[in-house]
C-alpha cells in the first residue's frame, strides 16, 4: 500500500491504495467519481481520458502512484449541470453524444485538443480524436461539436 | 410532416433532455453502482473451442486470500438452474422443429467455444477473484473444433440433439416458381457473398450487480439490458425459478447495445443465483476481451444468389441459398435473425414475381451469433444490392437506372411480396433521385478522371434498401415461431399539478427517448417538454414491455404512448365538460386548453388535472378520480423504411487503402419527431456499416481461437476513417400507426455496406475486378489490384 496525494478537480485528496492501482480505478473506486469510464483493456478506446497536469492521459495506462503530486481533472471537474463548460455546451447543441459512455473521454480529449490548437480544421479534429472510439455517432456530430466548442472557448 | 403545435413538439430538433447527465459525468451505468458488502465474480472461461472437461480442482483457489466461494457446472446441475432460452424458433422444411440444445450457465461436461463459462470465482475484491482463478486447475480432453461455416455439417457433432450440426433448415417462397423463372431467363446473374462476422462492441461492456433481500425474499438485478422485462421473465421463469414479482430488473443508463444487450447471458444469471446463496451483493463487469469472446456476435452468412432477368432486364426471379453461422448455443434471437428477419426482405424495393430461399443454421464451436444492428436485414440487403450491381454490369446498364426500372411503382402499394410481407406504403424514386443529386452523380466521371490523374482509382456505389422494422403483429409473429408478444406498453400519469410521467416498456441506450417521447406527449397535450418525464428501464416502475431493438421504440413504443395520451385526453374532456357544464361532444381540446365550441368558456390542462385529483366538483357517476392511463399497442404490420445510400471512394493502388470521400443518403422514415436525433441515428448506422465493409472482421483461427479479441486486432471505425455524411429525407407516412412513423435506428447499418463495396468494385472495374469481399482491407484490395494489373500486363 502506498499513500497517493493528488489534487483532484481542485481539491487535495489522499488515500492509501495498493501499488498496482490504476489511476482510473483510483478515480472511480477510491474517489467514487464514476464519470470516467473503462471501455477497453488495451488503452485504445479513450473512455477513461482525464487531464493530468493539463495533458490528456488515458487513466487506465497510468498507476495512481505515478500521479503523486499531480493536478488531475476529470469530467466532473470541468463544468456543472448549472454551468456547462463551452465544450460540454457544444456537444449538447450539436448532438455530439448518444449513449454517453465515450462522452466524458471525448470531451476531455476535445478540450485539450482545442487548448493546443484553438482553431482546428475538420481534419485536425478527426486526427486529434483518433484515440477515442465512439460506436454511436459516426463522429459526424462530434466533429461539429468540437468545431463549435473551439469557437465558444475562444470567445 | 405534421406541424408541431409548440416549439418543442413533433418535428422540432429539440436538444436532448438526457445530455446533461452524460456530459457532466453524472450518467449512472451498471458498473458505476456499488453496494455495501458486495463481492466480485470472475469467470474462468474455456480457452479451448471444444473440449471435454475431465476435472476441475478448486482446492488451492478456495484457500486463497479473499475467496468466498467457487462454483462450477456441478453446482448449476445440483441446483437445477436452467439456461438462457431461445426466444423464437422456426419450423424446418420437413416440418420438424428447430433443434434446441441445452445451454448451461456454467459448462457441464464440455466446453463449446473459447470464452465459454466454466468456473465462477467469488471473492471480496476483483483482484482477489482473478488471482485465485490462476490457482484453479482444469483438465480438458480436447475435441475437434468446428470453425469453418461452409463445412460445419461435416464436422464433429457438437450437440447430442443437433445432427449434422444443423439447428434448423428453413425455407420461404415458391421454389418451383423461382426455378422456372431462372430456367426461362434471358440473363441469369450468379453471385456468392460472405457477410463477415462482427462483434457489436457497444462501448460500455456488459455488467451485472445482483442483490438478495432475505426479508422480502426478493432480488434486484442491475444489468446492461435493452429489455429489462424480458430479462426478468427469462431469469425468473426459465433459469432460476424466481417468481417474477420477486425479481426486480433495472437497466439504468446503458452505454449502447446494438443488439448485444437484448439477450440474457450466463453472467447475470450467475450473479443473481449466487446473491442468494451467499446473501451478499454480487458484481461483475466484463473487460473488453470478455466482451469480444462472449458477447453474441453478428452476421456471418454465406449466400449463394441466382437472379433471373427477362429480355427487357426486368427481374423475374430470385433464388438464395444461405448458410448462417449460429455458433455454439442458440442465443435468444439467433434463429429468427437469419430466417424471419432475413428471408422476407429478399424482395427489397423491387418487383420480383418469384422468390425462393433456403437458410441452414449451423452450429460451430464459436461464440453464439445473434442480432446485431439490422439483424438479418443487412445480410438480405447486402446480397441483393451486390447482385443488383452485378446484374447491371452484366447487362450493361447504369446501376441507378437498372434499380429504377425494377422498383415497385408507387401506385402498387399496398404491395404483397412473394416472401410474406405486405409493404403498406413507399415511393422509391424520390429518394434515389435526391441522393443522386446530393452526390452529383452526373459529375462522377469527371471526378473519376481527375482522380486518375492523381494515380487514384475513384468509384461510386449505390444501395437502395428497404427494411422491415417495428416488428410485428404478435399473432403473426406467434404463428411464425415467436415465443413472446411484440406489443409495447405505456403508462401516462398526470400529476395533480399537471406535470406528466410517462412509463414506457422500451429502453433508451443512446436513442434519446427522454426527448423524443416527451415531444410526442408535449405536442399532443400542448405542454412544454420540461413538464414531461420519461421513465424506463425498471421492471418495478414501468408496465411490462418488450424493450428496444429492431427499430421498434418509436413505431411501437411511441404509438403506445400516443394511445395512452389519447385516453388521458378522452377522460379529461369529460371532466372539462362537467366543469364547464357542457356536453362532452361540445368540448374541444387544442393547444393545452379545453374549450366549449362556439364560446369563450375554457379550462387549462392543469385545471383538469387538479380537478381529477381534488374531485370536489367531479362527474363521480361517470368517472373514477385521477388522471392516469395505460395503453398496450400491438402493431398491425411492420413499418418499411426505405431509401438510397451512395458512397464514393478513392483507392490508392500503392497501399490498397480505400478512402471514403463522400456519402449521400436519402431515407424515408415516415414522419420525423426529432430530425436531429434521427440524423444522429443515420450517421451512427452508416459508421457501423462502413466498419463492416472496410475495417471490421471477427476472425477465428482453425483451432477456434478468436484472433481479433481486442481493439488492437479488431479495427473499429475512428473519426479519421469517416467523412461528413450528407443526409436528407423524403416522407411517405406509415399508414398503420397514428404517428405515421417508421423506424430509423438500423437503416444506416442496413443500407451502407453494399453501397461501399459496390463503390470499391466500381473503382476497380477498369482493372476487370468484379468482386470484393468484406472487409475491403488494404491488404485484400492491394492484392486484388496487383493480381489484376499483373494479369493485364501478362495479356
Amino acid at each position: 500500500m502506498t499513500t497517493v496525494n493528488i489534487t483532484l478537480n481542485g481539491k487535495a485528496v489522499s488515500a492509501d491504495v495498493p501499488d498496482n492501482t490504476l489511476l482510473v480505478n483510483f478515480i472511480r473506486e477510491t474517489m467514487a467519481l464514476t464519470g470516467t469510464h473503462v471501455g477497453c483493456d488495451t488503452s485504445q478506446c479513450g473512455a477513461c481520458i482525464v487531464h493530468v497536469n493539463g495533458e490528456s492521459v488515458k487513466s487506465c495506462s497510468m498507476l495512481a502512484v505515478s500521479a503523486e503530486g499531480a493536478e488531475v481533472t476529470t469530467i466532473e471537474g470541468i463544468g456543472s449541470a448549472e454551468s456547462l463548460h463551452p465544450m460540454q455546451q457544444a456537444f449538447h447543441e450539436n448532438h455530439g453524444l448518444q449513449c454517453g459512455f465515450c462522452t466524458p473521454g471525448m470531451v476531455m480529449s476535445a478540450i485539450e485538443l482545442v487548448e493546443k490548437n484553438p482553431s482546428p480544421s475538420e481534419q485536425d479534429i478527426r486526427e486529434g480524436l483518433e484515440g477515442n472510439i465512439c460506436r454511436c455517432t459516426g463522429y459526424h456530430n462530434i466533429v461539429k461539436s468540437v468545431q463549435a466548442g473551439a469557437q465558444m472557448m475562444g470567445e | 410532416m405534421p406541424e408541431g403545435s409548440i416549439k418543442d413538439g413533433i418535428g422540432a430538433s429539440v436538444r436532448r433532455k438526457e445530455d446533461k447527465r452524460f456530459l457532466t459525468g453524472s450518467g449512472r451505468y451498471t458498473a458505476d453502482i456499488s453496494r455495501p458488502g458486495q463481492l466480485h465474480v470472475h469467470f474462468i472461461r474455456s480457452d479451448h473451442a471444444h473440449a471435454k472437461i475431465v476435472s476441475i480442482d478448486t482446492a488451492a483457489a478456495a484457500k486463497a486470500d479473499g475467496v468466498v466461494a467457487i462454483y462450477t457446472g456441478d453446482d448449476v446441475a445440483a441446483d437445477g438452474i436452467g439456461g438462457p432460452i431461445c426466444g423464437w424458433v422456426v419450423t424446418n422444411r420437413d416440418g420438424s422443429p428447430t433443434n434446441e440444445p441445452p445451454h448451461p450457465i456454467l459448462a457441464i461436461d464440455t466446453v463449446k467455444y473459447v470464452g465459454d463459462h466454466v468456473v465462477a470465482v467469488i471473492a471480496e475484491s476483483l483482484q482477489q477473484a482473478r488471482d485465485a482463478a490462476e490457482l484453479v486447475e482444469i483438465k480438458y480432453e480436447v475435441l475437434s473444433p468446428v470453425v469453418d461455416l461452409a463445412s460445419a455439417a461435416d464436422g464433429v457433432q457438437i450437440h447430442e440433439n443437433v445432427p449434422n450440426n444443423m439447428y434448423f433448415d428453413f425455407e420461404l417462397g415458391d421454389e418451383s416458381a423461382a426455378e422456372a423463372a431462372l430456367a426461362e431467363a434471358a440473363t441469369v446473374v450468379e453471385l456468392e457473398v460472405r457477410n463477415n462476422r462482427l462483434v457489436p462492441n457497444a462501448m460500455e461492456p456488459r455488467a451485472a450487480l445482483a442483490e438478495y433481500d432475505p426479508i422480502d425474499e426478493a432480488y434486484t438485478l442491475f444489468t446492461t439490458s435493452q429489455n429489462p422485462h424480458l430479462t426478468r421473465l427469462v431469469i425468473g421463469a426459465f433459469m432460476l425459478s424466481i417468481p417474477e414479482s420477486k425479481l426486480r430488473v433495472v437497466a439504468p443508463d446503458v452505454g449502447g447495445g446494438f443488439g448485444s444487450k437484448i439477450y440474457v447471458y450466463p453472467e447475470e444469471a450467475v450473479c443473481t443465483w449466487v446473491s442468494k446463496k451467499l446473501q451478499r451483493p454480487i458484481k461483475w463487469t466484463a473487460d473488453r476481451s470478455e466482451s469480444f469472446l462472449a458477447d453474441a456476435h453478428g452476421r456471418d452468412h454465406i449466400n449463394k444468389v441466382r437472379m433471373a432477368l427477362d429480355a427487357d432486364n426486368r427481374i423475374t426471379g430470385l433464388r438464395v441459398d444461405s448458410v448462417a453461422n449460429i455458433g455454439s448455443y442458440l442465443s435468444a434471437f439467433s434463429v429468427v435473425t437469419p430466417t424471419i428477419l432475413h428471408a422476407p426482405l429478399l424482395s427489397g424495393c423491387y418487383k420480383i414475381p418469384a422468390i425462393y430461399t433456403n437458410v441452414k443454421g449451423m452450429a460451430t464451436t464459436t461464440a453464439p451469433v445473434d442480432a446485431y444492428r439490422g439483424a438479418g436485414r443487412p445480410e438480405a440487403t447486402y446480397l441483393l444490392e451486390r447482385t443488383m450491381d452485378a446484374a447491371a454490369r452484366q447487362v450493361g446498364m447504369d446501376p441507378a437506372e437498372f434499380r429504377r426500372m425494377n422498383f415497385i411503382p408507387k401506385d402498387a402499394f399496398p404491395y404483397q411480396t412473394p416472401v410474406a410481407l405486405q409493404y403498406d406504403i413507399g415511393d422509391y424514386e424520390p429518394p434515389l433521385d435526391k441522393a443522386l443529386e446530393m452526390i452529383d452523380y452526373k459529375g462522377f466521371e469527371a471526378r473519376r478522371a481527375e482522380a486518375a490523374k492523381r494515380g487514384k482509382y475513384r468509384g461510386i456505389g449505390l444501395s437502395s434498401y428497404i427494411e422491415a422494422c417495428g416488428i410485428a403483429p404478435s399473432a403473426v409473429a406467434g404463428a411464425l415461431g415467436a415465443r413472446v408478444g411484440l406489443y409495447e406498453s405505456a403508462t401516462v400519469r398526470v400529476d395533480p399539478t399537471g406535470t406528466i410521467n410517462v412509463m414506457t416498456g422500451t429502453h433508451s441506450h443512446g436513442q434519446g427517448h427522454d426527448t423524443t417521447f416527451a415531444q410526442i406527449v408535449a405536442d399532443k397535450l400542448g405542454v412544454g417538454i420540461g413538464q414531461v418525464q420519461i421513465i424506463h428501464g425498471d421492471s418495478d416502475k414501468t408496465p411490462f414491455g418488450m424493450g428496444s431493438y429492431g427499430s421498434r421504440s418509436l413505431a411501437v413504443g411511441g404509438a403506445a404512448i400516443a394511445k395512452a395520451v389519447d385516453k388521458v385526453i378522452d377522460k379529461a374532456k369529460i371532466i372539462a365538460a362537467h366543469l364547464m357544464e357542457a356536453a362532452d361532444s361540445d368540448v374541444v381540446f387544442a393547444d393545452g386548453k379545453f374549450t366549449v365550441a362556439g364560446t369563450d368558456n375554457e379550462k387549462g390542462f392543469g385545471d383538469i388535472a387538479l380537478a381529477a385529483y381534488v374531485p370536489h366538483n367531479y362527474p363521480h357517476d361517470r368517472l373514477e378520480p385521477g388522471l392516469e392511463e395505460t395503453a398496450f399497442y400491438d402493431p398491425l404490420n411492420f413499418t418499411y423504411p426505405s431509401g438510397t445510400h451512395i458512397a464514393e471512394v478513392e483507392i490508392d493502388p500503392s497501399t490498397g487503402v480505400v478512402q471514403l470521400v463522400d456519402w449521400a443518403c436519402c431515407d424515408d422514415f415516415g414522419n420525423l419527431i426529432n430530425p436531429m436525433i434521427v440524423e444522429g441515428q443515420v450517421h451512427g448506422g452508416i459508421a457501423q456499416g462502413v466498419g463492416q465493409a472496410l475495417l471490421e472482421n471477427a476472425a477465428y483461427d482453425e483451432t477456434g481461437q478468436l484472433i481479433t479479441a481486442s481493439y488492437m486486432d479488431y479495427c473499429m471505425p475512428r473519426a479519421d476513417d469517416l467523412p461528413d455524411f450528407k443526409v436528407d429525407y423524403t416522407v411517405t407516412a406509415c399508414t398503420h400507426n397514428d404517428l405515421g412513423v417508421k423506424g430509423c435506428g438500423e437503416a444506416g447499418a442496413i443500407a451502407s455496406p453494399p453501397a461501399l463495396i459496390n463503390a470499391v468494385i466500381n473503382a476497380l472495374a477498369p482493372l476487370g475486378i468484379t468482386d470484393m469481399s468484406m472487409p475491403a482491407s488494404p491488404e485484400k484490395v492491394w492484392r486484388a489490384i496487383n493480381d489484376a494489373t499483373g494479369a493485364q500486363a501478362a495479356e
